[in-house]
């Protein structure tokens, strides 16, 4: 990807990199920030941040300089006696401030242009990813075009090729955002839009719903996995083909709790369950966490979601079905063999 | 002719007759207008910064509880519901009401009984708007209230039709002051003040006026349509039924963003009035400054999908708004640089006005920059939507609008009120306010760089997120001191007797060529306009007293009405009917509106006459 480095860029590096610190100073980079990029979009999109922050730095700091010298060289003194020279204007001077801004908004358009090209013309070509993402209030759907593959909340995407998203909403404006491997765009009901992200390294990326979407919209996570494109086609695989083994007679009372309680609304691959109004449950126990983020994907997280959704996560849509304690606790042992 | 003197007489009668809180109802005169447009800004500030406080404490620490989603989305709503509508406009509505009609030399705006019917619709259609507290919540989808969400099937309770139909309250009102002020600055000026004699406050009243009258329309559709949707079933924005959801943000930024400017252009009137003053020489590039407001609202116009880059409109229509937004920048920019000419070379005064105006200057600009950066469209994906934007706008809007408006409340104080503020606690005040501000608002560029979303009612630990939020949390608090010390200085200040002084800042418009608090017919004689700065010429060039364009005689003054107001509360009845689905009584108390404004029509004032005290020279200091 080409660069749009400018002359005014190299010279106030120093200076950039002086306030990108003192910007950071005890904060560090954290997990979903849009400072560390992890793929090409992200890059181009903070080299457009540096490129901008540092042309207008030199501008901020002339216009401080200048209002600095100012006030204190032009303060009112007691020994003032005439009024200052009333100067009313200079043609040139005005000219020469329309002019300085004019080149520098030339030099910002060339690269926001030439970007706006790159990142947002959608990937259809042979050797992108094609991912469907549709969000609901408040959990994300991702559909695999062409396999058959549909999982929630955790995306699995190959490393190092272009992964071009198709996003739909099933209800309310969302916002798709994974700040380390690009910049958002909106999930608009009765649209289709795209984005496409790549990541360069393999791991796992933050992500989270940046449009207001109701109560739960602070609750609306995900996460990125970027895996080697072996493993990819491996987990594509095993979620096509995946199956529900059920030992213990903990498990067995929970299967039958699920088919009863909860396959209205869930589908999980290899059941007869396919119930499409909440995620698709299949392969659960693969998952870091459950409800788009909002707990650990542990039996104590299961439990909790199970024992009341609203109560642990705002505006959730998934009712309390009044489970026992004991109703629970079997239907957590099954949910984790979901494998 | 007998019955005429008659009736003049009666009228007459009649203003004496409202005494007391009375008198504030009936009053059509621009000054008491201006005075309770300020009140009622202030008082609303109160509210909205409530809000806002609660806002961050609740975002103090991770998964904190002390306030509900639910209850979050509704404070942050209305918060900005609150600062724009509420505050803002009105407090920069009541600076235009209190000094233009005294800038351009005219006893009052053009249409007076209007100006007090625009006033009590901004009034009542606030606390319409606060009522839905107790109505069963508060609007809860965002100021901008994007559908489907604020559709009736997202957001089933009240809160959203308090939206619709308050701000259609307020709008009306908002839209006959455009055309008041408008009527009033291009038809009542005096003799010899021509356009470009106009004080730069006057000029940016005018063209802020004219993007009101332009911008206001746009959400005024929506608005209906909105109402039509949730109170009888409409499909405009019901997707599944055809509706189209970005309708509403079209419609919605459209007006959107010419609003940043209706409430930032009178700030930058403000400044330029007070920076001069301060510094004891004219305005930088007059012309220019005039040019650049007209260019800025003409560009307001052909931005707004900026707002929308995340849409995926494509990469063509992104770049092309992505372009003309930057171009703001080029007018915007020769405005500070003329700001920073007009300081050189002068004597600048540290006033607490001026230290407010000057403030403005480097806290603009870091809103500039972070608006340069978020119109650069692919990077802005990154922004968009997150605190970084919420920071730029708390830049432009508190760091450029509410220092603006501090800046003429501590300038125009003595004018209005006829009492200096203090100026030790007016230093206080602003400094308190300039470190709370930065302390609350600059943190919020990292954290949205560091990925944190706006609108998000809690957040878990680990992202990095805790440390800016608490710094904000912190800031916040000291602008709250800030703002006592502002209240503190209001109050003492009412309490000491009126100071009286005509001039105290050695100023230049004509606002200050007559008496503080000025007579309610504001000139005894309509001044002569020779010069820009007219007053400041005459005080220079002579004993201070402007040549007049009249002979002293009776003035004839507007008579006092309660119509307006009763207008206003009918239409808010309407409002209540319509919302609780009270058909009848909502068509019931449109009529009685419509009646009423029936009767204004034909009604004809014959006004009152008042002999003016003629003043005995213009004694300044
Ligand atoms: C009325 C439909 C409905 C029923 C019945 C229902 N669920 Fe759900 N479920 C949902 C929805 C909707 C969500 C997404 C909630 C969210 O994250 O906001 C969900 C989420 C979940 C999740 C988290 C999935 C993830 O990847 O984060 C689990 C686990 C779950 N449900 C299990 C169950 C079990 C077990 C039952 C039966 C006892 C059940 N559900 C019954 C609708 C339902
Ligand atoms: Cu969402
Ligand atoms: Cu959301």
């Amino acid at each position: 990807m080409r660069r749009h480095r400018r002359p005014g860029f190299k010279a106030s590096l120093p200076l950039v990199v002086t306030l990108a610190a003192l910007l950071l100073g005890g904060c560090g980079l954290g997990k979903q920030s849009a400072l560390s990029p992890a793929g090409p979009v992200a890059q181009a999109q903070l080299s457009m941040l540096w490129q901008s922050l540092a042309i207008m730095t030199v501008i901020f700091i002339v216009v401080l300089a200048v209002f600095v010298y100012s006030l204190i060289r032009f303060r009112a003194r007691k020994t003032d006696t005439e009024l200052p020279k009333q100067v009313h204007g200079s043609t040139a001077l005005e000219i020469v401030w329309t002019i300085i801004p004019i080149i520098i908004i030339v030099a910002l358009s060339i690269s926001t242009v030439h970007y706006a090209f790159v990142l947002e013309t959608p990937q259809t070509g042979k050797n992108a990813v094609q991912v469907q993402v549709i969000g609901h209030q408040f959990w994300w759907e991702f559909r695999y075009p062409g396999t058959g593959v549909v999982t929630a909340n955790q995306v699995h995407i190959p490393v190092g090729k272009k992964v071009n998203f198709t996003l739909q909403s099933a209800d309310v404006v969302h916002s798709f955002w994974v700040p380390r491997l690009g910049g958002k765009t909106d999930l608009i009901p009765g649209r289709t839009n795209t984005l496409w992200l790549e990541a360069s390294k393999a791991g796992v990326y933050y992500g989270q719903c940046a449009q207001l979407c109701g109560a739960g919209h602070a609750y609306m996570k995900f996460t990125v996995l970027a895996q080697s494109p072996a493993a990819y086609t491996a987990w594509l695989h095993h979620m096509q083909t995946d199956t529900v083994s059920v030992t213990t007679p903990e498990e067995k009372a929970g299967l039958a709790l699920f088919k009863q309680n909860c396959s209205t609304c869930h589908t999980i691959q290899g059941t007869p369950f396919h119930g499409n109004i909440g995620p698709n449950l299949t392969a659960l126990a693969t998952r870091p966490t459950i409800a788009a983020g909002t707990l650990p994907n542990t039996a104590q997280g299961l439990a909790t979601w199970l024992k009341n959704p609203p109560a642990a996560k705002p505006g959730a849509k998934m009712p309390d079905l009044g489970l026992s304690q004991s109703q629970i606790q079997s239907l957590v042992a099954f949910l984790q063999t979901l494998k | 002719m007998a019955a005429i003197t008659e009736r003049v007489a009666i009228a007459h009668a009649q203003e004496r007759n409202y005494r007391g809180i009375w008198a504030w109802l009936a009053t059509v005169d621009h000054k008491k207008i201006g005075i309770m447009y300020i009140y009622a800004a202030l008082f609303f500030m109160a509210f909205g910064g409530a809000e806002a406080l609660l806002v961050r404490i609740q975002l103090w620490q991770p998964n904190n509880h002390l306030v509900s989603a639910e209850t979050f989305n509704q404070l942050f709503t209305m918060h900005g519901v609150t600062m724009i509508f509420l505050v803002a406009m009105p407090i920069l509505i009541g600076y235009i009401n209190a000094i233009v009609p005294l800038q351009i030399g005219a006893r009052d705006v053009a249409f007076p009984r209007m100006n007090a019917l625009s006033l009590w619709l901004f009034v009542l259609g606030g606390i319409f708007l606060y009522t839905s507290w107790f109505m069963g919540g508060a609007p809860d989808a965002g100021w901008f209230n994007y559908v489907p969400l604020s559709g009736a099937h997202y957001s089933p309770g009240a809160g959203v039709d308090f939206y619709d139909i308050g701000l259609q309250i307020t709008g009306i009102g908002t839209l006959m002051t455009a055309i008041n002020f408008l009527v009033t600055i291009l038809n009542m000026r005096a003799p010899g003040m021509r356009l470009l004699r106009m004080p730069m406050f006057t000029w940016s009243a005018l063209i802020t006026m004219l993007l009101i009258l332009f911008a206001f329309p746009p959400i005024t559709v929506n608005l209906i349509l909105q109402m039509m949707d949730r109170l009888f079933h409409a499909t405009f924005f019901n997707i599944p039924l055809g509706g189209n959801a970005l309708l509403w943000q079209n419609l919605f930024w459209i007006f959107g963003h010419p609003e940043v400017y209706i409430v930032i252009l009178p700030a930058f009137g403000i400044i330029s009035e007070i920076i001069p003053t301060f510094s004891r020489k004219p305005l930088f590039g007059y012309e220019s400054m005039a040019l650049a407001l007209s260019v800025i609202a003409f560009l307001s116009f052909m931005v707004w999908t900026h707002h929308m880059f995340a849409d995926g409109l494509g990469p063509i229509v992104n770049s092309i708004f992505a372009i003309t937004s930057m171009l703001i920048a080029v007018p915007t920019g020769i405005k500070i640089f003329n700001w920073l000419a007009t300081l050189w070379g002068g004597q600048i005064r540290f006033t607490t006005a001026n230290l407010y105006a000057l403030a403005f200057i480097p806290l603009f600009v870091i809103g500039g920059i972070s608006g340069v950066m978020l119109a650069m469209a692919p990077a802005d994906l990154q922004y968009n939507d997150s605190y970084f934007v919420v920071a730029h706008f708390h830049y432009v809007l508190f760091g450029g609008t509410l220092m603006g408006a501090l800046a003429g409340l501590y300038y125009w104080f003595p004018k209005i009120w006829g009492r200096l503020l203090n100026e030790k606690l007016g230093r206080l005040n602003f400094w308190l306010v300039f470190i709370g501000f930065n302390v609350t608002f600059f943190p919020m560029h990292i954290l949205g760089l560091e990925g944190m979303p706006r609108r998000i009612s809690t957040y878990a630990p680990g992202y990095g997120w805790t440390t800016p939020n608490q710094i904000a949390t912190v800031g916040a608090f000291i602008l709250l001191a800030g703002m006592l010390v502002l209240l503190y200085n209001l109050i003492s200040t009412f309490m000491k007797q009126p100071d009286l002084v005509q001039d105290p800042w050695d100023a230049r418009s004509l606002e200050w060529s007559i008496p503080s608090p000025t007579p309610e017919y504001n000139f005894a004689q309509i001044p002569l306009v020779e010069d820009r700065d007219a007053y400041w010429v005459a005080k220079r060039e002579g004993s201070g007293e402007l040549p007049k364009a009249e002979p002293v005689g009776p003035i004839h003054m507007p008579s006092p009405s309660l119509s307006p107001f009763f207008l206003a509360v009918t239409i808010v009845i309407a409002g209540y009917a319509a919302l609780l689905h009270a058909d009848w009584l909502a068509l019931i108390a449109l009529l009685a509106a419509f009646w009423q404004i029936g009767l204004q029509l034909v009604h004809e004032d014959h006004g009152y006459h008042v002999h003016p005290d003629v003043p005995t020279g213009g004694a300044t200091e």
